[in-house]
């Protein structure tokens, strides 16, 4: 009998393996990486009606973000600011700059500048800013170095996973309540002296950290989320209402 | 043949990575949103625009001739330890003042007039705490402008606000406390108005530290207490 197959096809099942394996890895992996809000969502930089440089107001002119973000510490929502807050200033300072034209429309007609929503959760979850910001969470922890962004992006995935992260662990990320609004903070800045005076130090633990020459953040953390009493809630219906 | 298939599988691996790019890469583009059940709700959320009216707004502005009925402020948190407790009250005291936000009343604490005219001090009890709220609250709302001293001097002037001026003044240090909560919520001349972004209790605490700056501007030997005006005369202690 004449050889019914060619002499190649014997290779043929193990050429087909490596090509079937190449291609579910290369599947995992695109989907590993790309299928994710790290990839999604981080990153997402829309193009504003004025490109607000939120650097030359928060480094340069040293402004808080409570002026503009006024009621981040008392509801769940941050506004972001109305007309008249741009025009408080920019009816002087740079007053015929063209990149603000919407403010100065919008401030004749009373229509408002059309800002586009970066950090959006699903319409399903019920985040709140009070519920952070009085607590010793700091906006840079979730909306990243924001005095270094001329234009304001998202820096963070601000997915589910991302959230229990620190639900389960906040002391990684506590820090002195008068410091929420400081983005260049590091635990290192901390006196410790005056940090124990303060807040004293966990129940248990021996040692004079007063004496330190410096704390570490699970230091700092562990100092505030006792004195605090945080126990943030991994519950379904806290974030899922 | 694997050859070939080696050949399409890198070049359509680059393809993607071209097209896609990297994690955590700047891009106008809008999320992608996997499952998009029930990501978007037909329900209005703060500041979000909405067909339904004709001005596209979510939230409605008020109609005119009406009075908003108020705003409450988070109460501060029972038994918290006092620096996480919001708001100018102490922790558990209860506010002799409805904890209205913003103005809707027509006593003095609301408006800043007495019967006709502005009246004068500070109508809630003026505490350690108050003033740590006012130092705060001054610090984020006003020195931007008037400066950390209230000097006038703030960074915005430095950048061309020109008209910003110092509430060292003659003239501010007299005015009545009244005028200035007035300045505060419906702005004067060419200070816009903060009454929509400085609720009312923090307006009077703003002004106690006002009062205080003024003083530490302006002070002289008779404001130390005798007992401490001999430190006076020391010499500095050497810097270490
Ligand atoms: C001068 C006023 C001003 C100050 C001060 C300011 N912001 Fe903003 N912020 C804005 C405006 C206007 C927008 C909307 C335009 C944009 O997204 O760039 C905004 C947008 C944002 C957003 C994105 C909102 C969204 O759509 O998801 C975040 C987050 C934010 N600001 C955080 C901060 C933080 C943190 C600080 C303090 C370091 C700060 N801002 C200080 C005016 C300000
Ligand atoms: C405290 C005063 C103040 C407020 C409030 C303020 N700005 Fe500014 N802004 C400035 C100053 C001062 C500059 C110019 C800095 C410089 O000259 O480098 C500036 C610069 C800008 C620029 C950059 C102009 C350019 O050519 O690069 C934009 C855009 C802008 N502001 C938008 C806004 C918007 C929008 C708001 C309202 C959310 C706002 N500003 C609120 C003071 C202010
Ligand atoms: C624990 C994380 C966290 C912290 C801390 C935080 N934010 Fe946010 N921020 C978010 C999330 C999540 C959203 C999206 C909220 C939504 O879609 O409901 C958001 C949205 C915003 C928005 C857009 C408007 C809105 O509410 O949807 C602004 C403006 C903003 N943040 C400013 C701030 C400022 C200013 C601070 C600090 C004072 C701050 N944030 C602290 C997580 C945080
Ligand atoms: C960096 C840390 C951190 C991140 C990130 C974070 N949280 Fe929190 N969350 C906290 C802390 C701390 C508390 C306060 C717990 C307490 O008061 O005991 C809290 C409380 C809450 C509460 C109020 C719970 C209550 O008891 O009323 C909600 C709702 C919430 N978080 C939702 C979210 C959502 C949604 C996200 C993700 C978008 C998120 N959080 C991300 C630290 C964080
Ligand atoms: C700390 C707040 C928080 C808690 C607690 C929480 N979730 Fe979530 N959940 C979120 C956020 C934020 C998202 C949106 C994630 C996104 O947009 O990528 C989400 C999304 C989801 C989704 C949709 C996922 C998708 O991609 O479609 C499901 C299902 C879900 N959560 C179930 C649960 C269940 C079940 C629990 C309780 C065991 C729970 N969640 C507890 C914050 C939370
Ligand atoms: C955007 C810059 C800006 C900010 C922020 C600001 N002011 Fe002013 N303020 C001005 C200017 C400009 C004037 C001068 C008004 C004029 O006479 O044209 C002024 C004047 C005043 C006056 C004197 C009014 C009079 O009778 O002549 C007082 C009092 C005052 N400001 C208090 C405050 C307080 C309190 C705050 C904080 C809540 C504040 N200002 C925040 C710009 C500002």
């Amino acid at each position: 009998m004449a050889n019914f197959f060619p002499r190649w096809s014997n290779w043929l099942p193990l050429k087909l393996a490596v090509a079937g394996f190449l291609i579910v890895c290369g599947l995992t992996a695109g989907t590993w990486y790309y299928v994710t809000p790290k990839y999604t969502k981080v990153g997402y930089e829309p193009i504003q009606p004025v490109p607000f440089p939120h650097d030359v107001h928060v480094n340069q002119l040293g402004m808080d973000c409570r002026y503009c973000h006024s009621f981040v510490e008392t509801a769940a929502h941050s506004n972001v600011p109305n007309t008249q807050t741009c025009m408080a200033c920019h009816q002087q300072v740079q007053k015929d700059n063209p990149k603000l034209e919407p403010v100065r429309a919008s401030w004749k007609t009373g229509q408002p500048v059309e800002w586009v929503w970066i950090h959006r959760l699903p319409d399903y979850v019920f985040y709140n800013h009070a519920a952070h910001v009085n607590r010793g969470i700091s906006c840079a922890v979730c909306h990243g170095q924001v005095n270094h962004m001329p234009a304001m992006y998202d820096a963070k995935p601000m997915s589910m996973a991302w959230c229990l992260e620190c639900h389960r662990h906040p002391e990684n990320f506590l820090r002195p309540e008068d410091q929420i609004t400081n983005m260049d903070w590091k635990p290192e800045d901390v006196n410790p002296a005056a940090f124990v005076a303060k807040y004293g130090e966990p129940k248990g633990v021996k040692e004079d950290w007063s004496k330190k020459k410096h704390l570490t953040q699970q230091e700092i953390g562990q100092t505030l989320k006792e004195r605090w009493n945080i126990h943030p809630s991994e519950t379904c219906q806290v974030c899922h209402r | 043949m694997l050859r070939g298939f080696l050949l399409i599988f890198t070049l359509a691996a680059i393809a993607i990575v071209a097209m896609a790019g990297f994690r955590g890469q700047h891009s106008p583009r809008p999320p992608w949103e996997l499952m998009p059940d029930m990501v978007r709700q037909p329900k209005v959320r703060a500041q979000a625009p909405l067909g339904f009216f004709a001005d596209g707004r979510g939230p409605r502005l008020p109609i005119d001739g009406t009075e908003p009925v108020g705003y409450d402020i988070p109460k501060p948190q029972q038994n918290a330890p006092p620096e996480i407790s919001p708001s100018g009250a102490p922790p558990g005291e209860e506010s002799a003042h409805a904890p209205l936000g913003f103005s809707v009343g027509t006593d003095y604490y609301n408006t800043g007039k007495m019967g006709a005219n502005w009246g004068t001090g500070i109508p809630v009890a003026v505490t350690a705490q108050l003033m740590a709220r006012g130092q705060q609250r001054f610090i984020i709302n006003c020195s931007v402008c008037h400066g950390l001293t209230a000097a006038g001097n703030g960074m915005a002037k430095q950048f061309g606000l020109a008209t910003v001026i110092s509430l060292q003044d003659e003239r501010i240090r007299k005015m009545a406390d009244g005028e200035i909560f007035n300045t505060i919520t419906h702005g004067k001349n060419t200070m816009m108005s903060y009454g929509g972004n400085v609720p009312v209790a923090d307006r009077w605490a703003i002004i106690t530290y006002i009062r205080a700056l003024q003083r530490s501007q302006n002070a002289s030997v008779n404001d130390v207490p005798p007992d401490q005006r001999a430190k006076l005369d020391q010499p500095e202690p050497a810097k270490k």
